[in-house]
This record gives C-alpha cells, structure tokens and sequence, in this order.
C-alpha cells in the first residue's frame, strides 16, 4: 500500500493541473455563455439607450442614459396603455393555467388508474396529437368559431385548455401517477373512498410537482402564444402583449423603435421571473419528460 | 410510444391480483351496487366521466376539425361561402394539383426544407457538445444548466424576434461584428440569400431544450463502463463514441423527432421578422407563413386546408421514416421500455 503511494510533490502537482483544467474549463464555459446571452444583454442596454441610437450600437452599457423608451413602451400604442395588454396577457394565461391543471388531471386520472374500454386506443389517439401539426385544425376552427360569433373572444384561445387538448400535460400527469403506488388508492377505497374523493383527497395533493410544472409551463407558452392571437383577436384593447408588440412592429417606420425595445423587453420580464424562482424544476421537468418519452 | 403504454400494461396485469389478494385479506364486506374493490369492468362509468373534458376536445377540437379541414381540402372554400346556402364546391384534388404548380408554395416548401435540413442537425449537435461539456460534474453544474437553458424559454416569442431583427439589420450587431472579418452582408434582414439563415441561427439559439434532455441521458450512462474503458486504454473521443454515444442514442432519436417536428411548424420569428410577408424577395416565405397569408389574407380556406393537410402528412411521413431507420441505430437497454 504505502509503496504505491504517490510521492506529495506529485500529489501537489495533479492538484494543480486538475484545478488548471478546472479554470479552463470554467472560463471556456464562461465565454460561451456569454455570446449565447449577448442578445439578453443588448436588449438590457438597449431599453435605456436613445431611440435613435440603438441599431449600430454593439456595446452592452450605454453611453447616455435614458428611460424614454420605457415611457414610450408604457404609453401603449394605438391609444391603449400597456398595462391593458399586459393584463390581457396575465388573464389568457392564468386561465389557461386553471384550464390545464383541471381538465388535464381528470384524464390523467382516468388514464392512468382506471380500467375501461378504449382506454389504450384512446391513449394512443391523445399521445399522437403530440405530433399533429396545429395548423390543420386552426382553419376548421376558425370557421367554427366565427360562426359562432366567438371570434375577437378568449374563448377560442381558452377552451382547448380546460378540455384537456393540451396532450403534452396529460402524458406528464399520467407519468407522474403511474410513479405513485396503488396501495394508496387501494386503502382509501377500502375506506369506502370514491373515485373522485381518491383523486381530489389522495392523489392530487400528491401529484404537485407535476402540477406545479404543467402550471408553470403552460403559463410561460401561453404567454409567449402568437399565432391563435394573430388570428382571432382584433381589437386592440383585447390584444395580449405579443400582439401588441406586433403593432410596434408595423408602427416601427413612424419610429418608435426605443419603445419597441423597451416593451420586447418588459415582454420577457414575466417569463424571466418565472425562471429565476422555479429554474430547477422547469429545467427537470424538461429533463424527465424528454427521457420518458 | 406503444411500447411505454404495453409496459404499463404489463405492470398493470401484475399487480392486479395482488391487489385482488389484498382486498380478499382485508375481508371488507363490498358496499351493495357500487361494485368497488377488483371489479375493473365496471370502471367505465367513471373512466369516461374523468375522461368527459378530454373526449369532448377530442371529438369537437380535433378529430372534427380534422376531417372538416380534409373535406375543405377538396373544395373551394373561402370565408364567404359558408354564408351562401349551397356552401363550397367540391373541386376533386384540384387545391393539390394547383398547389405544386405555385412557385410560390414550391418557394414556401424550399425554405421550410432549407431550415429544416440545416437547423435540426446544428441544433443536436450544439446541444450534444454543451451537454458534454456540462456532463463533466464541475463545480456549478446547476447554474450552468439552468443558463444554457434560458433561451429555450424565450426564444419563440415576438419579443426575441424583435431583438434578433435588430441584431441582423444592416450595420446592426452582427453585421459590424461581421465586418471587421471583412465580411459584408449589408444586413442580413435586407439580404435574401443570407436571411433564412438568421431564422436558423434563432432555431439553434434554443438549443437548450435537447441539451437538457441529452444531459439526462449522459448521467444515466454508468460510471463503471467508462471507467472500464478508461482502463482499456480507450480516449475521451474513443470513450464518447463508442459508450456514451451508443448508450445515448434513444435520447438523440427522441430529440430528433420532436425538433423536426417543431421545426417543420416555425411561424412567429418568421412573420415578425419579414414584417408578416416572408421577405426580401419570398427568401424568408416559410411553409407555415404562406398557409397563413392563404388562410386569413385571401381567405382561401380550401386551398390552405389542402396545404395543411399536406403538411400533416409530409411530417407524419418523415416520422414514421425516422421511426424506420431507429431500427437499425437507436439502442434500447434490454429493461428499459
């Protein structure tokens, strides 16, 4: 044992070059970071720069600063305040939210514990939506719902949320169920529990991480939504903010391209804060579904 | 897919006469009419009440659209002529055939597949090498892994296009960082040879999405196989190409399909950064877009199903191509799936 020890000069110097190899690797890491990050840091500094100093500008801090562009962004365009878009976006979101955790988890439920004719080919019907291009059903849908007089209405943009034709989630919550041992289910039934008493007082309360991360996501992809908005929102004052921002756009040759940054950037805010408090376990959420598919 | 439903199955026949002896030693006396405990046959009731949200979406947001949209595909539908009494006319497989002699829609098709072609494989492999970097177990993994994966979050927003515009517009970031090389792009957004090519640099811009999932894909590659190859004189790039890989390749397969999927269907960077036309010169004029200007700019409703249609199948059919070759270099551990 001891003539196999090596010398403490050796050791001195493997320590070293492992901690060399670590800094390399560190600052190698750093770097590519940083450039894919440059375009977060330019909107940073971009937001406070002077409206017409921004393109042509690489640097990240500005030379002047200035909070006009927030102030145009926060004016609105089109006589709406900004605020109202951004209300409009948090109220699309949130009820997608409520949407998604409610009916979702009813068919995981039924997809996961119950017995029942169908159940593997309707399974398979759900799974295979994950792959269906959305614009085959935007058209048919359009039409639908125009007839109905619901187009420039939530209702469009909101009820695939709350009938469960989020099939990404469902699979999630069906995963996460099939992890939870049956004994439980199994005593609570024993003590004369129902189905639905199982699913609201045992499994639910269980299932929380797996709601947590349906919340989050589905909050954060709705947020970012632009193609339903696109088609059936028209007036202003019910445009969420992607669309609104699609106006600065359009509105962009009467030059108000400081307000466009500033309000691309107050877009990104509420995604932003999402990420810095629920980080690990978007991110393991994002890991687990992947590996389980 | 079928696979993880016909494991589930199995795990089901097991344990349920267990629970079957379970409920047998509990002795319980079954309440009258509720038909509780092993009677899985009577499962439907609540099955389908559960299910009720989901079957209804199905039937009336999905299925049912679908097949309107595939007998729209056969008509000549615009908005109006829902609105006349003797509604579209069934026009046989006219919409397809005047389809591939658009050159219009043959341009559309050509930018999709010009991304496709070259965004997915950038993408995997960016993500491939980052998750290997990360995959090391330094100091700050979880820092790291939550940054690279940022962008993934943002980056099919309006806002980041808007950003990604002005970063590619003529004597924007890119093109005078461009230029000290003495490379002149005059502007990537003004260039139509160039311009496709700031979609696929955003495409790849989310990388972190894959690298996430290869990243859990590589922890779960035993320590002790590459230990023993270590042994056996093999290199890191030996060690990666003939362990890791291998091990890994149900995670790459996977990541494949969903990011060609996903690629196949890109829409919001596309339209905010050619300001809605696909612009300059059709050069940005991607699949999704022109369905788009179809659908709700002409109003062209049959024309557009009879594009989506078609989009359904060419993605259903590259998947099931992709699905093909897994056979023959995908590697499924023996208990896995």
């Amino acid at each position: 044992m001891t003539a196999t020890r090596p010398r403490p000069a050796a050791v001195l110097s493997r320590r070293n070059r492992e901690a060399l190899k670590s800094a390399v690797w560190h600052v190698v890491a750093l770097l590519v970071l940083f450039v894919l990050l440059y375009p977060l840091f330019w909107l940073l500094g971009a937001s406070f720069t002077p409206g017409h100093d921004i393109v042509g500008r690489n640097a990240v801090i500005p030379e002047s600063w200035t909070l006009d562009n927030y102030r145009s962004a926060l004016d609105g365009i089109g006589r709406v305040p900004a605020w109202v878009f951004f209300r409009n976006s948090i109220v699309i979101s949130g009820l997608s939210v409520v949407g998604v955790l409610v009916s979702c988890s009813l068919a995981a439920y039924a997809f996961a514990r119950l017995r029942f004719p169908g159940r593997t080919l309707m399974f398979v019907l759900m799974l295979s939506t994950l792959l269906l291009p959305f614009h085959v059903i935007l058209i048919p849908q359009y039409i639908i719902f125009n007839r109905l007089g619901l187009v420039d209405t939530y209702v469009p943009l909101l009820l695939g949320k709350f009938l469960a034709a989020e099939a990404f989630f469902v699979f999630l919550m069906v995963q996460f169920l099939r992890g939870l041992p049956r004994e439980l289910d199994e005593a609570a039934r024993i003590d004369g529990a129902g189905h639905f008493r199982i699913f609201a007082s045992v499994l639910l309360p269980l299932m929380k991480p797996a709601l947590v991360t349906s919340a989050i996501f589905t909050f954060i992809w709705s947020w970012n939504d632009f193609l339903p908005q696109l088609v059936y929102l028209q007036s202003f004052e019910k445009f969420p903010v992607p669309l609104a921002l699609r106006l600065f756009v359009d509105a962009e040759r009467a030059s108000d391209f400081g307000g466009m940054i500033a309000m691309s950037l107050l877009s990104l805010i509420p995604v932003g804060l999402f990420f810095l408090a629920f980080q690990r376990l978007i991110v393991q959420g994002m890991a687990t579904a992947g590996l389980k598919g | 897919m079928t696979n993880g439903t016909a494991v589930a199955r199995a795990k089901e026949r097991q344990t349920a006469p267990a629970r079957k002896a379970g409920a047998a030693a509990a002795r319980k006396p079954r309440k009258a009419g509720l038909g509780r405990g092993g009677a899985e046959a009577n499962q439907w009731r609540p099955g389908y009440l559960f299910l009720s949200p989901w079957i209804l979406g199905m039937a009336f947001l999905t299925i049912g659209p679908m097949l309107i949209s595939l007998w729209l595909s056969f008509t000549d539908a615009d908005m109006f002529t829902f609105v006349t009494p003797g509604g579209p006319d069934w026009i046989g497989l006219d919409n397809y055939t005047r389809m591939v002699q658009d050159p219009i829609f043959l341009q559309s098709v050509k930018v999709t597949l010009t991304y496709v072609v070259i965004m997915v494989p950038l993408e995997l492999v960016v993500a491939l090498a980052v998750a290997m970097l990360l995959s090391q177990g330094r100091r700050g993994m979880g820092f790291y892994r939550s940054a690279f994966y940022a962008p993934s979050l943002i980056g099919a927003s309006v806002g980041m296009a808007i950003v990604w515009r002005a970063l590619f517009s003529s004597d924007g970031v890119v093109d005078s960082t461009l230029s000290v090389f003495g490379i002149h792009t005059g502007g990537w957004i003004g260039n139509p040879s160039v311009a496709v090519g700031m979609l696929i640099l955003l495409g790849v811009w989310q990388f972190g999405a894959p690298m996430v999932i290869f990243l859990a894909g590589l922890t779960q590659v035993p320590k002790e196989l590459l230990e023993a190859a270590e042994v056996d004189g093999a290199g890191a790039w030996r060690r990666f190409t003939h362990v890791s890989l291998p091990l890994i390749t149900p995670v790459i397969f996977f990541n494949l399909v969903l990011e060609t999927i996903r690629a196949f269907q890109v829409f919001t960077a596309a339209f905010i950064i050619s300001n809605g036309n696909g612009g300059p010169a059709r050069s940005t004029l991607f699949y999704t877009l022109h369905l788009y200007h179809r659908a709700f700019e002409d109003l062209r409703m049959g024309y557009a199903s009879a594009m989506a249609w078609l989009l359904v199948i060419v993605v259903g059919l590259i998947t099931m191509l992709l699905f093909r070759t897994a056979r023959g270099w995908v590697h499924y551990q023996g208990d896995q799936r």
